[in-house]
């Protein structure tokens, strides 16, 4: 099996925040091109690769699309003062993670795109309202410093300009890596995974890998590939949360003890009875993710697209999630690589008509 | 031959690289302690680790009229010691050194001398709620997070400090450790270029960061006519949330060294303070009194130590104190090491036998 390591590392150290898409969307790109028939982008940046299905039987193959989205979190200038930025939100961060942490700023302000290595500053405490005391410094207050003067700040950066995590990726012992962003390059990786599995093996249904845009914020891309592609089922993966300090409760999953295989109003539950037949049959280890409402992934917008697309969520355990450390675990990713593979090979060219709600 | 005036150049950077990105935590300076002696061996007349793990270097001057200095920087970084292994890799942490626990959720550290890579998390943003984000993520529930295949490698009592690697981007500096790392290769360049006039006593301290416990016994040691406490000291110089003018910013970045007036453990000599001041304005470099306030060096222990030594302290600013990323100058930098460069070399016994006032 090959390794996915170099290939995620080269995705964590590009940015990609949501609607900004465009340096992740290479990467994949040049990835993806030599395992997939078709590749094409959407008309708001997704990324879908078509690897065509062999059966011949009917007219129309039957289409599987398998979405993982490739936007990240991070942050945008909304005010340059003295050649510090103060900043807002692209996608959920508690800005309790922030000061201290690394950043680039991309700068628009010399027409090309200047990356700027920075730090989130957390003001000293007589520069902050006196209400803050010793309490955490809101967004509204932090600041980003890129050791710019003023004047310097002013001719570079632009309101709305980007900022992205910096935090390098680590390997740890135990088949480990940290970073930022792997929620949900993870996912993606996984993903060319299977795409890896299934090259010169056999399946009846094509194959739409789609790398979404702007799932982050309104699941833009999830919305508008569906509609775009309409396959006949869909499955989402992305990442879910592991077990670790504050989180322990029914939401979480064992680090390294394989992917979660999703049950709840956003899922078939034919294709969760799938999933856990074939992860038994493949002897993938696995959790059961049960989630009562809103799934949190793409598959609350893919499964209500069009006249409604029977749907799946396939989960990767993730430590820390939106945090520059979040840690996955790799064998995790290989392990839902193979069981998205195994999927696809095991669709039969009736499988839709087998799809069912058992009462 | 060599230059006669010291410079800061590209192995004066690497040095400083080298010395910040090591992991020295207070009580555990050996790796910084190690670059210490290695680069002071040959230019020292006598090289000695005291009890404490302190390093004493000495070189004296020739003539009559030679004024005996302390020059001093501290080896020790702010960090955390690990104190509980919870399982499965997570371990409970305490600080060591003045840390604000607001600026540890998020960071990538690195355990013991191994180096093994652990992880200061938070909970997902996902599990919190507004209420609870109004809220310090309390020091107790946080772990240090070396994974389950790590946790054979690390124990209770390691210590572990940010992982933070050494960036030099146009006139800046970012690095952890810089306070006071870059007092140390300050030091090292002084060494190199120490003139006739002084017998130079170079005290590179373990401890300041949690009571300046290490400079106490240096100075008692060296027993030196006079003291300067080489450090970096905050640079507080951000926007007020109103726009109101910055009138607390302690130092400011790109103005120069920093020499101290007042501190929270010193009262400077009026004397080295009007000498440093005048050094400065004779040979056209910059400086700034850093505001009189609480804060020190470790010229607080010297200067009271056996009968007394008039003691002052010099600092190259710095933003984001105790962080795991700081950011300074180069121009600072290179600044500090002119003056004192030009201090000792205008040193004599006069300085002292003036009038305090």
């Amino acid at each position: 099996m090959p390794d996915i390591t170099p290939f995620l590392k080269s995705m964590l150290s590009v940015s990609g925040l949501s609607a900004n898409e465009g340096p992740i969307a290479s990467v994949i790109e040049e990835k993806w091109r030599p395992l997939v028939d078709e590749l094409t982008t959407s008309r708001i940046g997704s990324l879908h690769g078509l690897k065509r299905g062999s059966n011949s039987h009917t007219d129309k193959r039957r289409a599987l699309m398998i979405a993982a989205h490739m936007d990240a979190i991070g942050l945008m200038v909304t005010q340059i003062v003295d050649g510090f930025l103060y900043v807002t939100q692209v996608g959920g961060v508690d800005s309790r993670i922030l000061p201290g942490t690394p950043v680039t700023v991309h700068a628009t302000g010399g027409g090309e795109i200047e990356e700027l290595y920075a730090v989130v500053a957390q003001p000293p405490a007589r520069a902050l309202p006196a209400s803050v005391g010793e309490n955490p410094v809101g967004l509204d207050d932090l600041l980003v410093d890129a050791g710019l003067t003023g004047k310097e700040a002013d001719a570079k950066i632009r309101i709305g300009d980007l900022i992205s995590f910096a935090t390098q990726p680590v390997e740890m012992a135990g088949d480990l890596i940290s970073g930022h962003t792997l929620d949900n390059r993870a996912s993606v990786a996984a993903l060319t995974v299977a795409l890896e599995e299934l090259q010169g093996k056999a399946h009846a249904w094509d194959v739409w890998a789609v790398a979404t845009v702007q799932e982050e914020n309104i699941l833009g891309g999830a919305y508008t590939s569906a509609f775009d592609l309409q396959p006949d089922i869909a499955v989402a993966v992305d990442v879910t949360f592991a077990k670790g300090p504050g989180a322990s409760d029914w939401r979480t999953f064992p680090l390294g003890k394989g992917p979660t295989i999703g049950f709840g109003p956003n899922m078939h539950p034919h294709l969760f009875k799938k999933f856990k037949q074939l992860a038994d049959e493949l002897e993938i280890p696995y959790a059961e993710e049960v989630v009562p409402r809103h799934s949190g992934t793409d598959t609350y917008a893919i499964q209500v697209t069009a006249q409604g697309i029977p749907s799946m969520v396939i989960g990767v355990p993730l430590r820390y999630m939106h945090t520059p450390v979040e840690v996955v675990s790799l064998k995790d990713i290989q392990r839902t690589g193979r069981l998205l593979a195994g999927f696809v090979t095991a669709l039969e060219a009736d499988f839709l008509e087998k799809l069912t709600w058992d009462e | 031959m060599a230059e006669k005036i010291p410079a800061i150049g590209a192995s004066q950077f690497k040095l400083l690289e080298k010395l910040c990105n090591a992991i020295s935590v207070s009580g555990d300076e050996g790796e910084v302690r190690k670059i210490v002696l290695e680069e002071v061996k040959p230019y020292a007349e006598s090289v000695k680790v005291d009890a404490l793990g302190n390093v004493l270097v000495t070189k004296n001057g020739k003539g009559a009229e030679r004024v005996r200095v302390m020059l001093d920087a501290h080896m020790d970084e702010i960090g955390f010691m690990l104190v509980n292994d919870e399982g499965e890799g997570q371990f409970r942490f305490e600080l060591v050194g003045g840390i604000d626990i607001r600026s540890l959720p998020g960071k990538q550290v690195l355990v013991g001398h191994s180096k093994v890579p652990g992880m200061i998390g938070a909970r997902p943003i996902h599990f919190t709620t507004p209420e609870e984000r109004t809220k310090k993520i309390p020091l107790d529930t946080l772990r240090i997070d070396v994974g389950q295949a790590s946790a054979s490698k690390v124990k209770a009592g390691d210590r572990a400090s940010y992982a933070t690697q050494f960036r030099r981007v146009g006139g800046n500096i970012f690095a952890k450790s810089i306070d006071d790392r870059i007092g140390v290769a300050t030091l090292i360049e002084l060494l190199k270029f120490a003139p006739e006039n002084v017998d130079l006593c170079l005290s590179f301290s373990v401890q300041e960061e949690i009571g300046l416990r290490g400079a106490k016994v240096a100075a008692y040691h060296f027993n030196p006519d006079v003291a300067i406490a080489v450090d970096s000291t905050p640079a507080n110089d951000l926007p007020v949330h109103d726009g109101s003018e910055n009138t607390f910013y302690n130092t400011k970045l790109g103005f120069g060294p920093a020499i101290y007036t007042f501190d929270g453990g010193t009262l400077n000599d009026p004397r080295l303070i009007r000498f440093l001041a005048e050094t400065a304005e004779q040979a056209g470099i910059p400086y700034q009194y850093r505001q009189p306030g609480s804060g020190g060096t470790d010229a607080g222990a010297i200067h009271r130590t056996r009968e007394g030594i008039p003691s002052i302290s010099v600092s190259v600013p710095h933003r984001y104190t105790h962080t795991a990323i700081s950011l300074s100058r180069v121009d600072d930098w290179k600044n500090t090491l002119a003056l004192l460069y030009q201090a000792l070399n205008r040193m004599t016994p006069a300085l002292l036998a003036g009038e305090r006032m």
